[in-house]
């Protein structure tokens, strides 16, 4: 391990500094160690949930005989191919609290790992199209404020006052009856959180290890020892699995079967523009959200293909639907250019929450059951596995995230769909 | 585009379908008791990469269920045959 000097700490004098004699004295943000035979925690997924895992069993728990293995390149997964939407708006308990927290973690987030993933907290309206919507958005708003989150139902004038290239007319496909905002959502820059939380792992201690595909468990009297890798083998005390899309491939290698279906997710961007759009807005008429990137381009996307796929890509009629849903929403997006799109492999649960726990196998954890609304949850996330894998038991706010709710019957069905993973 | 091959209908869009997923679980009895088997049934999933056997029904044609074979990573369909072997016989319509 290089000298901590040599990481040098990101400030404005050293931008300054850096910036006067051309850029050329950075040294790399991470090591790029080979695997040790043991370590005391390894984390399999390096995408934003097991980069925030490692990060935060290092500085909450003082866990550094870490290594995270990645079996393609940091960020290469869905850590970097979200919409990067962040909100904390759900009404269920377990997910109140919980993304919540969340959002107050990416308050301070770019101060704490010394580096700006960009948080901006430009505000998400979810736009409300009928009576019995603008009822639930009401309810929804009640239980945010109850539980101390910021939320105001907004009239349609109010929201044709930030938001006035809506389609008003009284023509329009879908009427604007108001919606429900929530001023502290917004976006984070979603490659500067993987690459941040690996920053911030790899200056505490931790072994970021890339090219290193997880084949299989040492698993003896129902116990994990290790793991089998294309790196070789690598003994460990306890593994958290956190691999998104691949989660039910990689606890089969373990002999787990999940509530988990894996979908793919598509997401668009325009040409760049001017600024147009200053908040997040979702869709509630159809299922559909966009925002404007630093960049310019218009930012959307819709629901899922709709059928299992481990594909990184989607296919046309999605693209059509989304299309039309964003010029229904927007009118004026008619005559952009799309100049991208591509697909995410997510982890579909049965009640569309998240599962982070122990599992049958001693030493083995799981943070799986993203489905398209983990980047949100990426350091509460962190934050609740690694005080799971450090103390063996739930933090409070993933007490209800258990493997075996659905055996009890606690499911976490925010949008009462039932066990049809596609639909939620 | 996925084109399915409907046994009743010949190849159409797969937009014409509505998904219903895993067609390889088998539902316990309804006098089964088992909270377990039930939990097993509703709940997992193999979720194969790979060949995977799905249902499909054709909502907007012969509204019949299909039973699909099909290639999780590639999309490619392999087989399309009816759900009910009564359909596939030929005197199920
Ligand atoms: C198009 C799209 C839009 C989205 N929009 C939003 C949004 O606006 N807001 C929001 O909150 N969420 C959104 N999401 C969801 C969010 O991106 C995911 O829920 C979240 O990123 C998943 O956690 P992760 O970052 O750890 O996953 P990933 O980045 O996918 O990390 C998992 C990693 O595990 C690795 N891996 C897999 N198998 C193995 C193995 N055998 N060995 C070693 N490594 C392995 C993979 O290579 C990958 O890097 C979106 C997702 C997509 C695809
Ligand atoms: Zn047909």
């Amino acid at each position: 391990m290089p000298p901590k000097s040599q990481m040098s700490e990101y400030s404005v004098l050293s931008l300054l500094r850096e910036g006067l004699t051309g850029h050329t004295g950075w040294p790399r943000a991470w090591r790029d160690p080979a695997p040790k035979a043991e370590y005391d925690t390894v984390i399999i997924g390096g995408g934003g949930h097991g980069l925030a895992t490692a990060y935060y069993l290092a500085k909450n728990h003082g866990i550094t005989d870490v290594a995270v293995l990645e079996k393609g390149w940091l960020g290469g997964g869905n850590v970097g191919r979200n919409t990067t939407i962040v909100r904390s708006n759900y009404m269920i308990p377990g997910n109140t609290e919980f993304y919540e927290f969340s959002l107050k973690l990416w308050e301070g987030l770019s101060q704490d790992l010394n580096y700006n993933v960009m948080v901006s907290q430009r505000g998400q309206l979810n736009l409300v199209n009928g009576q019995a919507q603008l009822d639930a958005a009401a309810r929804r708003g009640n239980v945010m404020r109850a539980n101390g989150i910021d939320a105001e139902l907004l009239t349609p004038a109010a929201v044709r006052r930030r938001v006035p290239f809506l389609d008003f007319s009284p023509a329009a496909r879908f009427p604007i009856y108001g919606a429900l905002y929530q001023p502290r959502a917004g976006t984070v820059r979603h490659d500067a959180v993987a690459w941040g939380f690996a920053r911030g792992a790899d200056r505490r201690g931790v072994d970021l290890i890339q090219n290193c595909e997880v084949t299989g468990f040492r698993i003896e009297r129902g116990r994990v020892t290790g793991v089998e890798t294309t790196r070789g083998t690598i003994g460990a005390r306890r593994v958290g699995l956190a691999v998104a899309g691949s989660s039910g491939q990689v606890a089969a290698l373990a002999g787990l079967r999940l509530p988990i279906e894996s979908h793919v997710l598509q997401a668009f961007v325009t040409e760049p523009l001017k600024p147009l759009l200053d908040y997040v807005i979702g869709f509630g008429a159809a299922h559909f959200y966009i925002s404007q990137s630093d960049k310019g381009g218009l930012v959307y996307g819709g629901d899922l293909d709709g059928y299992n796929s481990y594909a990184q890509r989607g296919n046309l009629p999605l693209i059509e639907e989304v299309a039309s849903a964003a010029a229904s929403l927007m009118p004026c997006v008619s005559r952009l250019r799309q100049v991208r799109e591509w697909g995410g492999i997510m982890d579909m649960s049965m009640d569309g929450s998240p599962i982070i726990a122990a599992t049958p196998v001693d030493g083995l954890y799981l943070n799986a059951g993203w489905c398209y609304g983990g980047f949100k949850a990426t350091p509460a996330s962190g934050w609740c596995f690694a005080h799971t894998i450090a103390t063996g038991r739930p933090h409070e706010l993933n007490a209800r995230f258990a493997l075996d709710r659905f055996r009890a019957g606690a499911h976490i069905d925010e949008k009462g769909a039932g066990p049809t993973p596609n639909a939620h | 585009m996925l084109i399915l091959h409907c046994p009743f209908c010949g190849p159409r869009d797969h937009s014409e379908f509505l998904y219903g997923g895993d067609a390889r679980r088998t539902r316990p009895a309804p006098d089964d008791a088992d909270g377990a088997r039930w939990h097993d049934y509703v709940f997992l999933r193999d979720n194969p990469r790979g060949t995977h056997v799905e249902h499909w029904q054709h909502i907007h044609g012969c509204r019949a269920w299909l039973t699909v074979t099909r290639d999780t990573v590639t999309h490619e369909i392999l087989a399309v045959t009816a759900a009910r072997p009564a359909a596939a016989a030929g005197d199920g319509r």
